[in-house]
């Protein structure tokens, strides 16, 4: 499946790629992309409650300021 | 207060601190207290986040850059620089802040129609917010007053008025009685509404809009990839570097301060920043300039290879044609041309035959006939007015006993009662900008292809007017697939093949195509999700103007790259040989940053020349 989401608080482009990447890694997300310019965040494979817990982790973990 | 503004309240205070500082004549450690002041209120928040991130993901980011080299200049007793650093660096990241606000501020309209949450009514009465994935076709949901609808769904309860303007561009209200359906993305204005819901998110009328106009900066281009790559290489890079050169040379020359000044100037340039930010924003810029000429983009990474395009492929019908038929002429050998079509249109009157339509279209008063009788692949025959009315190929006029006459591709022949009565051309019209876009593509030094199920001959009928380079005719659906593997095994490694199309049966070529461009508004829904580039519009003029804007996308981002890469260069080799000092290379670092952002910002009025 794929879902998109809106990242809040975005504030650098490295942040996004760093995220990207982190994401990537989680089991579960087959792909991820995150566009800087427009904030958001697709996610595509078996998305369940707890990958998603663990996408905030990892954004959290890159810059805690941002949220989606 | 605004963020932005709290920034530039801050830049102020410390800028005005700082001046003092460089105009009022003070001793060393009363200088002090003017600029550390300075530098505090201006670098406080990235003090903090340097400290922070230490235990986190991104350890060696510009806040640790930008505090270890400006803190290093007030330890070997240079505060004008120290606080100048990071006031300039400050004052830079406010200006890419505000060039990406502006940017995204563009798109905000369409963006803020994603929603959020969406309130779910349990049986039980009690409210849940939910993601709007997580809700299921046949739930109750709530949509209070001034929120955007969330999922389509069927009135249930109160009274409605909705804000389509949005989605619609209506600006008048629309009223939505009990049992009538709304739609997701509009605003609920009047009252609390309930809805039950009669889909699932990711089919919603608001997601799939969304999902259209979004995908654009999805894939990202080669470039952008690039740059992030070399970013996270760079930076370390040159800090070790900076570490070298302040610590080996003194070792030699006992030189401390002064090495360790050219350690600390190598640090100020060690952020990439000015890349980092300037070459996602030119794309971005790039691809809403498209979108507001009306081409959709799906992402960079197609800018890039619209930038390179070499070959156009173009399905006839329906792309280079408007892919209706229409009745060009009509003969009659007695005439009374209405006649024969009358005659004809009344005997058609049941046909689905494209060329039947266009007959019963051209005569408004065609009725149905009797008798009306198919033959497939050779006409129809059917009693109009008594007589035996036979439309058809000269196979049928043959058998119909009226005699020999030969085939031409689009024309029907009349008969009625066995006389050879007249005849019927029909053609496919050519949009009116395919001349236009054909040559404009030409004139670019882009190979045209033309490949169509049709006939030789209409086909280089249509060819020859449009001056179309290559000219495939008679191929099946598979057949196109197979011209394309020629066409892209045959061109240059570095150009692209593009293939427009609309047809339900495109969807193949569309996908393997490197440039798979849609029409927007006749184009099949398999034809838009295949494809790359949507033409909202459906005029193929569009595409020479996507091609340009294409083009000067991309030389804005390799003016920015060539031009960073460049002064950083610089910088380091002047700080290395301690030519450059702090204020030039956060001058130039910064300089070029700014520079960087608003030639980004240029693409956003690329192909404003070629407008329509």
């Amino acid at each position: 499946m794929k879902r998109t989401y809106t990242l809040k608080n975005l504030d650098c482009a490295t942040c996004a790629a760093l995220m990207e990447e982190s994401i990537r890694g989680i089991e579960g997300i087959d792909d991820v992309s995150i566009s800087f310019m427009t904030c958001r965040m697709v996610l595509e494979g078996d998305i369940t409650a707890a990958v998603i817990a663990e996408v905030r982790r990892r954004i959290s973990r890159v810059n805690p300021d941002t949220t989606f | 207060m605004k963020e932005e503004t709290k920034k530039i309240l801050r830049i102020a205070a410390a800028g005005v601190l700082f001046v003092l500082g460089l105009v009022l004549p003070l001793e060393g450690a009363f200088s002090l207290l003017l600029f550390v002041p300075a530098y505090l209120i201006v670098g406080f928040d990235v003090l903090y986040k340097a400290f922070r991130n230490l235990f986190r993901v991104r350890i060696l980011d510009e806040n640790l850059l930008m505090t270890v080299a400006t803190l290093g200049a007030f330890a070997v007793g240079d505060y004008p620089e120290g606080a100048a650093v990071m006031l300039f660096y400050q004052i830079g990241e406010l200006f890419n802040d505000m060039a990406v606000e502006k940017s995204r501020r563009s798109i905000s309209s369409v963006l803020s129609l994603r929603p959020d949450s969406a309130c779910v009514l349990r049986p039980d009465g009690s409210e849940e917010t939910v993601d709007p994935y997580d809700v299921a076709e046949g739930d109750i949901i709530l949509v209070r007053v001034g929120e955007r609808v969330p999922l389509d769904g069927e009135l249930i309860e109160g009274e409605c008025v909705l804000d389509t303007s949005a989605l619609t561009g209506e600006s008048l209200p629309r009223e939505v009685a009990v049992g009538q359906s709304v739609i997701s993305g509009c605003i609920n204005l009047r009252g609390v509404i309930k809805l039950r819901v009669t889909g699932d998110f990711e089919g919603s009328t608001v997601n799939r809009i969304l999902e259209l106009v979004e995908s654009a900066g999805n894939k990202k281009a080669r470039t952008e990839n690039f740059i992030t790559k070399f970013a996270r290489y760079y930076t370390p890079a040159v800090v070790g570097l900076a570490l070298l050169l302040a610590i080996i040379p003194p070792i030699f020359d006992g030189q401390w301060a002064n090495w360790i000044h050219r350690g600390l100037v190598f640090l100020v340039v060690s952020c990439p920043c000015a890349l980092v930010i300037s070459v996602p924003l030119t794309f971005f810029s790039g691809l809403g300039a498209a979108a507001k000429s009306g081409i959709m983009i799906k992402g960079g990474n197609w800018l890039d290879a619209l930038s390179r395009l070499e070959t156009v492929a173009f399905d006839k019908t329906g792309t280079l044609t408007r892919g209706s038929f229409e009745v060009t002429q009509t003969e009659a050998r007695d005439g009374d041309s209405d006649r024969v079509l009358y005659l004809a249109a009344c005997a058609e009157y049941y046909s689905t035959h494209p060329i039947a339509r266009a007959i019963t279209e051209k005569c408004a008063l065609a009725k149905a006939p009797d008798n009306a009788e198919e033959h497939a692949g050779g006409g129809v025959t059917a009693t109009v007015a008594g007589i035996r009315v036979a439309v058809g190929s000269a196979e049928l006029m043959r058998r119909e006993g009226a005699g020999e006459v030969t085939d031409k591709a689009g024309t029907v022949f009349v008969c009625g009662d066995g006389r050879l009565l007249g005849s019927i051309t029909v053609k496919d019209s050519l949009k009116p900008d395919s001349a236009e876009a054909v040559g404009r593509l030409r004139k670019m030094g882009i190979k045209t292809v033309m490949l169509t199920g049709d006939n030789d001959e209409t086909a280089g009928e249509i060819g020859g007017k449009l001056g179309i380079d290559e000219i495939h005719a008679r191929l099946l659906p598979q057949d196109k697939v197979s011209v394309l593997e020629d066409l892209l095994a045959k061109k240059d490694k570095q150009g692209s093949v593009a293939f427009v199309g609309d047809g339900i049966n495109d969807a193949p070529v569309l996908a393997r195509a490197d440039i798979g461009i849609a029409m927007g508004q006749l184009g099949s829904d398999a034809a838009i999700e295949a494809a790359d580039v949507v033409i909202m519009n459906d005029r193929l003029s569009k595409l020479p103007q996507a091609v340009s804007i294409a083009a000067k996308t991309m030389a804005i981002a390799r003016q920015n790259i060539v031009f960073s890469l460049i002064v950083k260069a610089a910088v380091l080799v002047l700080g290395a040989l301690g030519i450059a000092d702090m204020w030039a290379a956060v001058f130039a670092d910064v300089g070029v940053s700014v520079l960087a952002v608003l030639n980004a910002m240029r693409a956003m009025n690329a192909g404003k020349k070629d407008a329509d």
